[in-house]
């Protein structure tokens, strides 16, 4: 790798707890905080079904990103080109986006919406991806146009601790992109502001 | 990289300076980077794919059947025009999208970045792959 090896702290009892949380099919702990106590989304109570409607189709929209990220770190984890750190940074933005993903369709589904599926199948250009830089910079792409998606997505959302919502979730990839550009050798966080 | 826009994209790093045509592809295929959590240019994602874009009517992208109702009714046929219009705003310019996006607000940014589509996207430059 040119740039600087990525290595995931351990945490195994964290990492456990997640699992057996999603295992049950209950959301995580921070997506239940997430969707805690939003007036709107429990009752409809400051926004009108329209509009709604519309912060459905949103998170609509960003879930099925999510969930192609998903995919796409899974085809990036089954490549067998990446190094052992990486493998285990890659796995866990995976189980990132798997989280932004629960949490999104459990906030359609409160919105009266019909979450998304996941596609039988994802057109990924892995005829590009041919070592470790290759599936980073791949990754790196998403990761910096989902920052983009949902900084264009948080000004549109009718109730605002959805946008709240959305923030967290943007924060969350805005690291990912950081930590990619890392690891190919770029300066991790190239401008004080992004659009 | 097709012929054309890689020559071009070259006269820019070359010397033509941000200004001229090469520094509107340049930085066009930069700002793309925004739209890339969603779209590619030859394959559909959570979006639809770019290649063949101009000419094309709305919600007819090849193997891509996620469009909103609102953009499949909507007529527009895609035009430098049209693009610059939805994407100001694509909410306002179709009410209903499921492109929910508040939109490239700068006038210059979205001449570049429809100066690069425009080359991208054309017939010869690019392969669907839906």
């Amino acid at each position: 790798m040119r740039g600087q090896d990525i290595v995931l702290p351990i945490d195994p009892q964290g990492s456990r707890r997640r699992t057996l949380l999603q295992g049950a099919g209950l959301l995580s702990a921070a997506t239940v905080a997430l969707l805690g106590g939003r007036p709107a989304l429990a009752a409809g109570l400051k926004a009108t079904p329209a509009q709604l409607e519309g912060d459905a189709r949103i998170l609509n929209t960003a879930l099925g990103a999510e969930l192609e990220a998903v995919a796409a770190y899974q085809v990036g984890a089954e490549s067998g080109l990446l190094g052992a750190g990486t493998l285990k940074v890659a796995q866990q933005f995976q189980g990132h986006h798997k989280e932004h993903a629960d949490a999104l369709a459990a906030a359609i589904a409160k919105l009266g919406g019909r979450p998304v599926s996941p596609k039988a199948g994802y057109a990924f250009p892995v005829d590009k991806l041919r070592n470790e830089l290759d599936v980073l910079r791949f990754a790196a792409g998403l990761e910096r146009g989902a920052v983009s998606a949902y900084l264009g997505a948080v000004p549109l959302f009718a109730d605002r601790q959805l946008a709240q919502v959305a923030g967290s979730i943007l924060a969350d990839e805005a690291m990912h992109w950081a930590v990619l550009r890392q690891a190919l050798g770029e300066v991790p966080v190239p401008t004080a502001f992004l659009s | 990289m097709p012929g054309a826009l890689a020559l071009l994209l070259c006269q820019g790093l070359a010397g033509a300076g941000p200004a001229g045509e090469g520094g509107a592809l340049l930085r066009g295929q930069a700002l793309y980077a925004r739209c890339a959590g969603c779209h590619a240019i030859e394959q559909n994602r959570t979006g639809p794919l770019h290649c063949g874009l101009f000419g094309r009517r709305a919600g007819t992208a090849p193997g891509y059947a996620a469009y909103s109702t609102a953009l499949r009714r909507s007529r527009i046929v895609w035009s430098e025009r049209e693009l610059d219009a939805f994407l100001r705003s694509p909410l306002d310019q179709v009410p209903g999208t499921a492109m929910g996006y508040a939109g490239v607000k700068d006038d210059a940014e979205r001449a570049d970045l429809i100066a690069w589509l425009k080359e991208a996207t054309r017939p010869g430059a690019c392969l669907p792959k839906p």
